[in-house]
Formats: C-alpha cells, structure tokens, sequence
C-alpha cells in the first residue's frame, strides 16, 4: 500500500516532467474553470519557464519517490502528504492567476509543514513551528502583493498583469515587486529571511528534505524570476541590485554557516542557503543586463541562473539523499559521531563523493558549469556602463570567488570527517549500506549530475530559449557547436566533454605507464604513523570541530564564537584532571541583531495589548462602538 | 631582504671540501650493503633521524651537518620528516624501555628497502648505559642494523663520512 | 591537428620535465644563498627515480581515495600543462576553459589531497587539510579578481587571447593595474603552491605544517607521484605569472622556430621569477597561520586596487 504510493509518485513526477519538457520545447496550453472559486477561479497554463520547473520538480520527485521505496516503506505516516506535496509542488508554476497560485502555494507549504513535523520528536515540532510562522509571514506578503497588483491592474490573471505593467506608476510596481520579492525570498532562504530553512529541512525524512532542500525553495527562484523579469514588467535598476545583493550575502553567509555546522542535515540546508545564493547573482546580472538592453548578456545571466537552480536540484537532491543513507545507517546526524562509513558503506560513500564533488564546483561536474556561466556573466559587467552597477558586479565576482573556495572547504569536511579514517562511535562502526532502492535513487541523481556536467551544449542553448521567452527578446544565435560552449564570442569558451576526456586520459596514462613498467606493485600494509605511539584510535582524529576552527578564527567578526572551557580537577591537586570539557559554540549575527529585538517588541507589545483584554463584555461592546463609529467616519 | 642579499654575496660559500674517501669508521655488519643499496641510493637518499634514548650530543653532531659547513644536501643526502618517506633511519641512543616499541614501529612505518644506521657508541651496544635497568642495548638489539658509525659523538664528519661510505659515494 | 597534437605533447613534456628542474633549481639558489653548495639543480630527478623503484607502506585506514588521489593530482596538473600557454599562446585543450577553469582543476586536485589527508585518520593529516582548504579558500577570490583586472584590459578571459592581446600591444602592460594585478597573483602563486612565508615546504615540525602534513603518509611510487604534481604546480603558476603578465616571446603559430624561441624565453623568464622566490625565501620568514589570512586579505585588496586603476586609466 504505502510502496504504490510512492510508486504513483514515480509515475507522477515522470508525467510532470514530460509534461514541462513539452513546455520547453514550445506547447502551450490554458485550462481554465472560471465558475469555480472567486476572483476569477483556478487557471492552469503551461509555458516555457512553468514547464522548466516542472521538469525540475518531476525530475527530483522520481528519485526520491524510489528511495522513499526503500528508506520509508515500513512508515505509513505521511505517504498521502507526501503525495499532496509533490502535486501541489507541480501546480505552483502552471497556476496563471494569483487565486489558483496561493492555493497551489499553501498547499505546498502546508503539505511540507505536516511532513516536517511527522516524526513529532520536540524538536521537530518547534522546527515545524519556526516555520509555520515564517512560511505564513511570506503568504501574507504575497497576498498583500497580489491583491495589490489585482486592485490596480482590474485582473488576477498573470497574463494581464504582464500585458499592464508598465502602466503602474514606478512607485506602485517598486512597493509590490518588494512585497512579492519578500514573500519569495522566504520560501527561497535568502538570509536573513533563512531562519525556518535549517531548522525544517532536517528534521523531514530525507527524501521529503531532498524535495524540500532540491526544489521546494526554487519555487520561490520561480517567484522571483516572474516578478523581476515578467509580471511587473521592466522595473528600475534596484531590483536587480538588491536581487544580487541578496544573492551575495546569501551566497557567502550561508557558506560561512555551513562551515561550522557538523549535524549533517543542518550543514546541507546551510548549504541551500549558500546556493539559492549563487543562483540569485546569476539572475540578478541577467536582470541588471536586461535593463541596460543587453540581451544577449542578460540571457548569459539568466541561463546560468536557471543551470545552477537544475545543477542544484541535482547535487542537493543526492546529497540529502545520501545523509539519509547515512542516518539510516548509524542512527545519527551528528558528523562527530561518523567516520569510516565509506568502508561499511561503499555505494553510498561513492555517491556522496560524486555529489560533494558537484556542489563544490570541481570540473567536470555540473555546479562547475553553472558557477562558470556565472563567472563568465559577472566578468563583462563593464559592457554596463554604471560604476556604481559595475561595484555590485565586482562584488558578486569576489563573493562568488569566496563562496565556491569555502564551498570546497566544506565539503572536505563533510565527506572527509563522515566517511573517512576510523569510525568515531559504535554506531558508526555497526553501519549498514542502504538498500537496493536507495542506491538506485542516488544513482539516478548521480547520472543526472555527470550528464549536466558534461552536456552544457545541449543545456545551454535550451535555457537560453526560455530566457528569450520570459524577457521577449530573440534567442541567441551562436552558442558553439555540440563540443564546445561559446560565451560572447571570443570571450570565453568552455567544453567540459574535452577537459572529462583529458582528465581520464591523464588519469589512465600515468597508470598504465607505472603498471608497465611494474613500479607499485609491492605494497605493505602498516598503521597510521603516529610518531611510533602504540595504538590509533578514533579519539586521535581530526574532529569536524577541529576541521572549521581555522575558519572560526579566521571570520571570528561574522562567527563571534564564545569559548566554555569546564576543567574538573581531582580533589587533591588542581594538577590532575579528570574531565575537560571544551565547547566553542558560534553565534548568528542574524538572530542576535534581528530576529531577537523584533521578538522582544512584538512580546513587549503584547503585553502592552492585553490591557484591553479585560475579558468585560460591557468593554467589548463598547470596542465595538468605536469600531463602527471610526468606519463611519472614515467612510 | 636587501641585507640578506650582501651577507650572502660577502660570505660566499662557506661549505668544506668533503672528507677523504675512505670510510673514516664505519662498521658494517651484514652483508646487505654492497652494489645494490649503492645503485640504489648513490644519488638519494632520505634519512629519518630516531632518537631512541640518546643523550642528544649524536642529536648535535647531526644538526650540524645540515648547516654550511657540512652540507649534506650536496650529495642529494635529505632529512625527511615522516618514515614512509625515509630510505634510512639514523638511530641514536642506546635503546630504552620506552622508546623500544616506538622504535619497531618506526622501522615497520618505513618502506623496504631500507638502511638502518645506529650512531655512537651507545647505538652500537648502549655505550656505558649497557646493563641498566631502563635501557633494552644497542640498537641491533631491537631491530636489524645495516652499519654503525661509532664515537661519542661522531663528529659531523665522521657521520658524513659514514653515510657517504653507505650509499659507495666516493666524492 | 597534427601541429596541435605536437605542441600539446611538447607542453606535457616542457611542464613534467620543467617542475621537478624548477623545484631543485629553487633549492640550490636557496642553498647559495645562505652560503651553502646546496644539492644539485637535477637532485630532484634522482628522488623521483629513487622513490618510484621503492615500495610503498599504506595505512590499513585508509580506503580508495587516499590511493587515488596521487593520480587525481597528477591528472589534473596534467590537463591543466594542457590550458596553460606555455610554449604556444593556445595549447590543445585552451578551447576547453579559461583561468576559472584552471582555478578548479587546481581546487579538484586540493579536494582530493585534503581528503587523503583525513583518510589515515592521524591528527597530522587533519591539520594539513583543514589549513590547506583554509589558504585554498582565502586565496581563491584573488584569483579571480586578479584575472577580472586582466580581463578588463584585454576584453577576454581566454589565456590565450590575453597572452596575444598583450603581445601584439606591449604598451598595454605598461600600467599600474597590471602591476598591482601581477603583486597580487604573486602572493596566491605563493599560498597555492605552499612557498614561504605561507608554508615551509622544507620543515620538519608536523605542527607547522600544511602542505607537508597531508603528504606524510605517502610512501614509495605514490610520494613520487604527489612530489611531481606539486613540483608541476609550482612551474605552472611561475609560467602563468610570466607568460600572462609579461607575455613576450609566446608564438601563435606551431612551427619549430617560434617554439624552441618561445621555450627560451620562457626559460629566460622562469629563471628571473625562480631567483626572485629564492631571495624571497631565504630573507623572510614564515608567518604565523593566523597572520596568513592577513596577508591573502592584502592580496586581495592589490587585486582590487588593481581592478580600480585598470577602471580608471581605461
């Protein structure tokens, strides 16, 4: 029962995504039930953009749909949800007007709120409750958004919206693009609107995090490319810089974060955070392109935005999958208590390599190419002539830089601390490898990261043509041919097939060579070196606290790390210890300087409120009264 | 950096003409040395130092052949910091208690082939520390040794002389 | 083809047979200069030989990626001989990428180095590698910064039409930018290749260590294999700062005069910035692991500065 289930959801994510890969390829349809529901009823209609998504959701959906197969068969609970969250996923980019959007958009956000607090461990249900609020805080910035734009366009219809914009006057479309960009940028992660993001995501079950993590918050991506480049027309040049603002702040803070996070799940979803980052640079040079009519550059911009959202979907999706493994395995998150699975769990080992590989950039792997897109439209930003333009732009170039150099740091420790060296606790030495529908999960999304890596030529060339869609602008006409990538002409070129083939080569070459020539062959098996001492133990190895301290030193003004040291000596002398204990815990910048004071106004005002709250009847109609009276007057 | 620059031109090289080519003392044991380990290592070879209980006066002698006078990195002779890269242990002291075991791990930690060379007069046969109760003897006592370069200490000279006479160096 | 199949082959063998030369070279000036006769230029090629005909010694810790990992190195060096102008402006593989790309071939090699570091599960691996990842980071978004000032003047990031840009119009080197640039990719050359002041790479005390701390578990053919690796790292950051910066004398064409010309100039350069990083190593010393970040904080702000100059003086 709870398998068909989820085999459905494989059947299902597979029809969206050959239903969005028409949509790529140029269908377009309307389905429309006016009568239904007010304010114009549901209306569903597929374009080029919709039907990337869909892709993207259906694609990430049929792998994990597998997995859950083998990783939540015996779990009834949360199979229906699951479901609703996959289709609700599918209807937010086909929703046409707002009405049929915010239901597809609550729905979502519902689904995955009941599929975050399932397991109803408490911390899962406060995680659950972060964002519930956080999520409903986005809706009604949204809602206020749209029924704005309603009001003033005299349509709920997004087509209208498009067809209208440019009459709103600039002050109206900059009020609702930031009320719509705010309600987005939650769904999104963008800090400092993050805070649900690491606390949810881990505590789903990791394919729902997969789901979460690979394509939920890409729906708020979606949002942000309608209202920066199509529903609200062409805006003023802010838009584009606060999106790459936001972009670089994310991008290097969500890292930053990420570095000194050691539950596994926790430093993935920072890692979200970082990515939806780098993903907002490349759409916001595309947007700031787009207004100095750059077409051809903004398509640069705009193609490398929607690579790395698919890139991101890929690796992320995999990656959760594969912490999933891991918990599955050893009963825990908690990098500390790893160490040694790539042993006990070869396959699952090899997979997260390959996904940690992609989400560090390293050629030739998909991030790799999104990242180098990105580079490549980031570094003509001299073709804007606005210094003050060009300053965000050497920005995202150096915050780029930082993001995919920390990136790498990270995930060294991450693959390095939880599958290398010496198994840190029991359960990490009693693991076991997932099973045979986990690993064909995994595996699927570990073709799909070598095959975005490797076919640039065949990806480019389509994101672009969506991109040509969304801002009417024509296609771009010479993008190289199937080997190789050309970016503005003799710009820049890149053929990550070529590089595959001469890293194996190079590979293979050396090898054979020393085969041959029988270099190699004769290899001894001893312990670690260890300055002859006489026996290695996991207590002797590089914790993942160790690992990230150079970087808490090193970004001590962002971390603000507090050190708690605990000596307990012997009662006879102070000389002999018996227990240290060593704590460096960091602390947000975003919670102690926003999130903490505005909770603090908003209990004092409470408790300001409650004066009114006498619980008299007599006082209440009187409430009443004034209430009547002022509306009379106002009328 | 400027004043670097005129010490190093004033003073040129201060590096002495290597020791006459016959071994000043070595004694090898075994008949492992011989054309091979010249084949192999005439032209490099890296030398962990084991400090295996000694007095540090070997430790020295031994410093000083890595500065400009001695220069051994002139006959492509280097101190390495980590077994696994070393082609010869250079073990000094006679062998404690304590450091008995270290010592078998050490040489287990270095790949074949390999020479073992032990320093001084207690290397050979724990000098005047033969007989007492913290001390296991001389370093053959613990693991297989290729030669001895005795003294106490060797001068710098004597062990460059010794390590050149292992690797059949003939400056 | 065949001309390009040539030069490429020529810039494998330039670069393999250059690095271990350029490493013993640097040991022997440094040795001069603290008035030592110093091992021999070619010394480096007789460990190499030595250490391939040794067996190795591996950690029953470890697992597959510490065994692979000197291959993953040598490889990625490989293809990047293959990007680089060395010999010839546009080498087999420049189609492929440009300096982003060689900035994460160089970052996929880190990858994996610092991974074999934690593999054997000693605390000395663990420190090189989190220290390495750290310099690796720090210093990546000078690169780039770096390379965006370049860009600015040549109006490409392809090494190949950067390095043609500045030989057909000298006079565009002549400015501020470009030095600034040039002082700034000196400093990363120096981290990423683990040269003093930011790495010592002739130490012997593992707490000091980075480079070295990840490497001393390798033994035998494997050692040879990093040694080389980083020996041709070494080489192909000195030809990046000589053929990008002062790209004089790089043929466009693949015909035997202009490349034997080229390799001589390229000599002729290597040799100027080789005595330079010897003076360098041998008059200062090395920094505090916490002072390090300071000075890749100071790279970086030469590359901005640099970008700012290349911005106004357009």
């Amino acid at each position: 029962m709870v398998s068909l289930a989820y085999v459905l959801a494989v059947g299902g994510g597979l029809a969206a995504a050959l239903l969005g890969l028409a949509g790529i390829a140029g269908t377009t349809f309307t389905v429309r039930a006016p009568g239904l529901l007010p304010l114009g009823g549901l209306e569903f209609a597929l374009d080029p953009l919709s039907g990337f998504f869909l892709v993207l959701i259906g694609g990430a959906a049929v792998p994990a749909s597998i997995y859950a197969l083998g990783y939540g068969s015996n779990e009834r609970r949360g199979v229906l949800v699951y479901n609703v969250f996959v289709a609700s996923m599918c209807a937010v980019p086909l929703a046409a007007n707002a009405l049929t959007f915010l239901l597809a958009w609550e729905l979502m956000s519902l689904a995955s709120y009941v599929l975050v607090v399932q397991s109803g461990e408490r911390e899962a249900v406060s995680a659950a409750w972060v964002y519930a609020v956080m999520t409903h805080a986005g809706l009604a910035c949204l809602l206020a958004g749209m029924l704005l734009l309603g009001a003033w366009t005299g349509s709920f219809r997004f087509a209208d919206w498009s067809a209208t914009a440019s009459a709103l006057p600039s002050w109206g479309g900059s009020l609702a693009f930031s009320l719509l960009a705010l309600g987005f940028a939650t769904k999104a992660g963008v800090i400092p609107l993050h805070v649900w993001l690491p606390l949810a995501h881990p505590a789903a079950p990791s394919h729902v995090s997969a789901l979460m993590s690979g394509v939920m918050i890409k729906l708020g991506v979606y949002g942000l490319i309608r209202i920066g480049l199509d529903w609200l027309g062409d805006g003023p040049a802010w838009w584009g810089v606060a999106v790459m603002l936001a972009g670089i702040v994310s991008a290097v803070a969500g890292v930053l974060y990420a570095l000194v996070e050691h539950d596994l799940k926790r430093l993935l979803a920072f890692h979200s955070i970082e990515n939806v980052g780098i993903i907002l640079i490349g759409l916001g040079a595309g947007m700031l392109f787009h207004l100095a009519d750059l077409p051809a550059l903004a398509l640069l911009g705009f193609a490398a935005a929607l690579y790395h959202t698919m890139n991101h979907a890929a690796f992320k999706a995999l990656l959760f999958l594969g912490a999933g493994a891991v918990q599955h395995g050893t009963g825990t998150r908690n990098m500390e208590e790893m160490g040694g699975l790539i042993k006990r769990m070869p396959w699952t080992a090899a997979a997260f390599l390959v996904g940690s590989a992609a989400i560090a950039a390293l050629p030739p792997l998909n991030g790799f190419v999104s990242e180098w897109l990105t580079f490549q439209a980031l570094l003509q930003t001299l073709k804007i002539d606005r210094p003050e333009v060009n300053l965000v732009f050497a920005l995202g170039i150096a915050g780029l830089a930082l993001t995919s150099g920390l990136a790498m740091a990270c995930f060294v420790k991450a693959f390095g601390i939880t599958f290398l060296a010496l198994p840190r606790s029991e359960s990490a030495a009693r693991a076991h490898e997932a099973g045979g529908a986990m690993r064909t999960g995994m595996g699927l999304l570990v073709l799909a990261c070598v095959a975005l890596g490797l076919a640039p030529t065949l990806v480019v060339p389509a994101l672009a043509r969506i991109g040509a869609d969304v801002m009417r602008v024509p296609p771009p006409v010479d993008v190289g041919g199937w080997l190789t990538l050309h970016v503005s002409g003799e710009f820049a070129s890149l053929s990550t097939l070529a590089v595959a083939a001469a890293l194996l080569a190079a590979l293979a070459l050396p090898a054979a060579v020393l085969a041959l020539a029988g270099v190699g062959r004769r290899r001894r098996l001893y312990e670690t070196w260890g300055c002859g001492r006489l026996l290695q133990t996991a207590r002797m190895e590089y914790t993942a606290t160790a690992f990230a301290n150079p970087f808490k030193r090193i970004f001590d003004f962002f971390y603000r790390p507090a050190t708690q040291l605990d000596i307990e000596a012997h009662p006879e002398s102070r000389f002999f210890v018996t227990r240290i204990e060593y704590a460096n815990p960091t602390r947000s910048l975003v919670e102690d300087w926003l999130y903490r004071p505005a909770l603090s106004a908003l209990h004092r005002g409470a408790r300001r409120a409650r004066a009114i709250q006498s619980g008299s009847a007599n006082l209440y109609l009187i409430y009443i009264l004034a209430a009547l009276l002022a509306l009379l007057v106002l009328a | 950096m400027l004043r670097q620059l005129r010490t190093a031109f004033r003073t040129g090289i201060v590096t002495e003409p290597p020791p006459p080519g016959e071994a000043l003392a070595l004694e090898a044991l075994g008949a492992r040395l011989g054309e091979e380990i010249h084949r192999r290592f005439g032209r490099s070879l890296h030398i962990r130092q084991v400090d295996a209980g000694s007095c540090n006066g070997c430790e020295l002698e031994i410093g000083g052949l890595t500065g400009p006078h001695y220069d051994l990195e002139r006959f492509g002779l280097h101190f390495v910091a980590s077994p696994r890269h070393a082609d010869c242990l250079l073990v000094t002291g006679p062998v404690t208690l304590n450091m008995a075991e270290a010592l078998r791990r050490t040489y287990d930690a270095t790949p074949d082939p390999k020479i073992v060379i032990a320093v001084g007069d207690c290397g050979r046969d724990a000098g005047i520390f033969r007989g007492s109760y913290a001390v296991v003897g001389g370093v053959a006592d613990v693991v297989p040794v290729d030669a001895v370069i005795p003294g106490c200490p060797p001068s710098p000279r004597a062990l460059l002389a010794g390590l050149l006479a292992v690797i059949g160096r003939t400056p | 083809m065949i001309a390009d199949f040539v030069a490429a082959c020529i810039q494998v063998a330039v670069v393999g047979a250059g690095g271990p030369l350029l490493v013993g070279l640097l040991r022997t000036l440094k040795a001069r200069l603290v008035g030592r006769r110093g091992p021999r230029p070619w010394q480096p090629y007789w460990d190499l030989v030595k250490l391939l005909g040794k067996d190795s010694v591996v950690s029953v810790t470890t697992s597959w990626v510490f065994r692979v990992t000197p291959y993953v190195l040598v490889a990625t060096v490989l293809v990047a001989a293959l990007v680089v102008p060395v010999v010839v402006t546009r080498p087999a593989l420049a189609f492929a990428g440009n300096i982003i790309l060689l900035m994460y071939l160089f970052m996929l090699g880190t990858f994996f180095l610092a991974l074999a570091g934690l593999d054997a599960g000693s605390a000395f691996g663990g420190m090189g590698s989190s220290r390495e990842v750290a310099v690796a980071a720090l210093a990546e978004p000078t690169i780039v910064v770096a390379v965006f000032a370049l860009a600015l003047r040549a109006g490409t990031i392809n090494l190949g039409g950067v390095v043609e840009r500045f030989a057909a119009d000298p006079l565009l080197v002549a400015n501020p930018g470009h030095l600034l640039a040039f002082a700034a990719f000196f400093v990363v050359m120096i981290a990423e290749t683990g040269r003093l002041p930011v790495d010592n790479p002739s130490t012997h005390l593992e707490l000091t260590m980075i480079h070295e701390a990840m490497v001393l578990e390798y033994s035998g053919h494997a050692l040879a294999l990093v040694e080389w690796a980083s020996s041709m790292k070494l080489f192909l950051f000195l030809t990046l700062l000589a053929n990008l910066f002062f790209p004089w004398g790089v043929p466009a064409e693949v015909s035997p005069a202009p490349v034997v010309l080229g390799a001589l100039a390229l000599a002729g350069k290597l040799l100027v910035l080789t005595v330079a990083l010897a003076v360098l190593e041998t008059s200062i010393a090395k920094l505090r692991l916490f002072r390090v970040p300071e000075l890749l904080a100071g790279s970086f702000a030469l590359a901005l500065l640099s970008v700012t100059a290349m911005f106004l003086l357009r």
